[in-house]
């Protein structure tokens, strides 16, 4: 009875120095889905690169957020930033990874180049704006010949950090939505219909002839939909791309943004497009398992390098900007510790 | 000495040896036979207090009212069900009037009327769409019935019905293709297969000597059909039909897929909707543990699990008063 025992702890505790071992070099982090395709395309080239694999399962900013309060993960990542007191509370740290940009897409039936601002985008997903030749829209595309179609808003009806930052572009741009309706991953609809996930919006507006909807870039570039110019706070006429999505980036205000939460949403820059965000990775201050964190932040420092820039830009995501990578590396050099050491210096 | 004792070693045999057996290996069947059934009390106990004690917080914080409450705003943290409950109802209510004449005549038609050799592929026909998982529905929902719908069903019904008083209520709005009708479509196809399967078994329980002597004075097909094997076997089948309706009220990712997604109430069939499930796949993944949300969510699935507790008791009543 008792060697039984005795070897049966044996067995147990080689199991789990054997499973330690094998399991030890790969990274575990949960989260967003927005920026799943660049982070899954970065673990593909690091994995060739060093063997370290990463596990990222794209569960949501809710679920990513979840997942490492409760320190079920490594890292977890977030669209929406966290708010201060809840990561002073989780003693996690908070750094950006990439940026990423949403645009209007509308099927008006033929191909009308088209412009909007916020307040006539917020009017339309409010019901209040429901014909595409609507004067105010009118008022907007002097000389374009508008149809007389009824506009069907499309938004996500998961809970997504696409629709965080839209509707933090429409309440900036719109008092009324701000009051009535306001910024956040899901809001209470005043008109249209939901569809599920970026490929969702995508496809209905696809379908559905007056159909306006809001995707990340890629989701609009990649089903060929039609992507409105929008006017930016500058009362400058921007069209989404890669210039106009890094004019946001560096026109946002990284000095003052605590924990990095940079709002890149209408922001001033004249050639700033106006919807445009960071996304977050949220790491504990004090980890339980000190190598995986030391791992984690290596694999998001050669991230922010040539390689992981080159492979962020493929996928149309804009790298962040290099003093602000400068600063995450001092904050991860001096914010994460375990056992009163540095897990990671530079 | 073998032969001697052997007559004498069956009998005891009999006794001593089956015997005690009996006595130790009884008890432990039948009481490993006790803990399978409570088992499945003790499990469905603990889901329905863990969902009721996870959503009390919810309930508390908004009254009785949450049940009815048209609201469902998370940037105020403001939730009600209303808008759930009724599309849950609407929707499966729409699945089973659809569902139930489709039903009636496939079974009608593969008992009496159905060739030998049609007979088995449409049995078969009918099984496979019972094993279509729902996201495959809600896929070709999305992709397939909701642009044919908006294109060539809603316009004409909007233009033709929807001005008429009281019943034009039923046809307003934008052709979106998704909404109430379109779910309700999908549902009743899948709720299909499992009527069908059981209206065939009740119609081929009916004995045969009761529609041959019908058919005997003069009764036609359809005579039969309505006098003899319908009243047969009724109750059965408003059963079936019931359990058709639990199936569509917790159905979740094709509805999720094809219903518009809005958390607000509108009378109109071709209104984007949200039923309690859907809501809770939209909603769920992005819930923070300890949210208000989390909580409103949770009692949702309670009073979700409520309303199919009522529709399965009714079933099952139906049924039982049959004898």
């Amino acid at each position: 009875m008792k060697f039984a025992h005795i070897l049966g702890v044996a067995a147990l505790s080689f199991g789990a120095a054997f499973s330690g071992a094998a399991f030890a070099a790969d990274i575990n982090g949960a989260g967003a889905s927005f920026p799943a395709p660049v982070y899954q395309a970065w673990a593909a080239a690091y994995k060739e690169k060093t063997g370290t694999g990463l596990n990222y399962q794209s569960i949501g900013s809710g679920g990513g957020q979840n997942q490492i309060v409760n320190r079920t993960v490594d890292f977890g990542a977030s669209d929406a930033p966290m708010d201060d007191a809840k990561l002073e509370k989780n003693s996690l740290l908070q750094f950006p990874t990439v940026i990423g940009s949403v645009v209007a897409i509308v099927n008006l039936g033929e191909d009308i180049p088209l412009t909007l601002n916020g307040a006539v985008l917020a009017e339309m997903y409010q019901g209040k704006i429901t014909k595409w030749n609507d004067p105010k829209i009118a008022a907007l595309n002097k000389g374009a010949k508008l149809p007389d179609l009824a506009i069907v808003p499309v938004y996500r009806s998961d809970s997504s950090g696409t629709s965080f930052v839209f509707t933090s572009y429409l309440s900036s741009a719109s008092a009324d939505w701000k009051s009535n309706v306001g910024a956040a991953t899901s809001v209470q609809w005043p008109a249209g219909a939901g569809a599920k996930g970026n490929e969702g919006v995508a496809g209905t507006v696809k379908n559905t002839k007056g159909a306006l909807g809001y995707v990340e870039f890629i989701y609009a570039a990649a089903n060929k939909l039609h992507a409105t110019d929008l006017v930016n706070k500058a009362g400058k006429v921007v069209k989404p791309d890669v210039k106009t999505f890094m004019a946001a980036a560096s026109a946002a205000d990284w000095a003052h943004a605590k924990n990095f939460a940079a709002s890149m949403v209408d922001t001033a820059g004249e050639e700033a497009w106006p919807i445009v965000s960071a996304t977050y990775i949220l790491l504990p201050k004090n980890p339980s398992n000190a190598a995986a964190s030391a791992e984690a932040i290596k694999f998001f420092n050669w991230a922010y390098g040539e390689d992981g820039d080159a492979l962020a830009e493929k996928l149309h995501y804009i790298p962040l900007p290099n003093a602000v990578v400068e600063e995450v590396k001092k904050a991860w050099a001096s914010e994460v510790k375990a056992d009163g050491k540095a897990v990671w210096t530079n | 000495m073998d032969a001697t004792l052997s007559g004498n070693q069956a009998a005891q045999g009999l006794a001593t040896v089956h015997k005690p057996t009996g006595r130790v290996s009884d008890p432990i069947f039948v009481g490993l036979l006790w803990g399978c059934g409570i088992f499945v009390l003790v499990l469905l106990g603990l889901i329905i207090a863990m969902l009721f004690e996870g959503g009390l917080p919810a309930l508390q914080e908004f009254g009785i009212s949450f049940l009815w409450s048209t609201t469902w705003n998370p940037v105020t943290e403001k939730f009600g069900a209303g808008v759930m409950v009724f599309g849950t109802i609407f929707s499966a209510v729409i699945a089973v009037i659809v569902a139930l004449p489709l039903s009636f005549g496939i079974a009608f038609f593969l008992t009496e009327i159905a060739p030998g050799p049609l007979r088995r592929p449409i049995g078969v026909a009918v099984q496979l769409l019972a094993a279509v998982p729902s996201i495959i529905y809600g896929m070709w929902g999305f992709f397939v019935v909701v642009p044919l719908i908006a294109a060539y069903v809603q316009p004409p019904l909007i233009e033709w019905l929807g001005p008429i008083p009281l019943i034009g209520a039923l046809f307003q709005g934008p052709p979106l293709g998704a909404g109430m009708l379109t779910a309700g479509l999908i549902l009743a196809l899948m709720i299909l297969p499992f009527i069908t399967a059981m209206f065939v078994e009740v119609l081929e329980s009916v004995p045969s000597m009761l529609k041959e002597s019908a058919y005997g004075v003069g009764a036609t097909t359809y005579e039969v059909y309505r006098n003899v094997s319908v009243p047969y076997g009724r109750t059965a089948m408003v059963g079936a039909v019931m359990l058709g309706l639990g199936r569509a009220l917790g159905e979740t990712m094709a509805v999720t897929f094809v219903i518009g997604n809005a958390t607000r109430m509108s009378a109109s069939l071709f209104a984007p909707g949200a039923t309690i499930a859907s809501t809770i796949a939209n909603e769920f993944p992005e819930a923070s543990i300890g949210s208000l949300k989390l909580q409103a969510l949770l009692q949702l699935g309670f009073i979700l699990f409520v309303i199919s507790f009522i529709v399965l008791a009714l079933s099952r009543m139906l049924v039982r008063s049959k004898g």
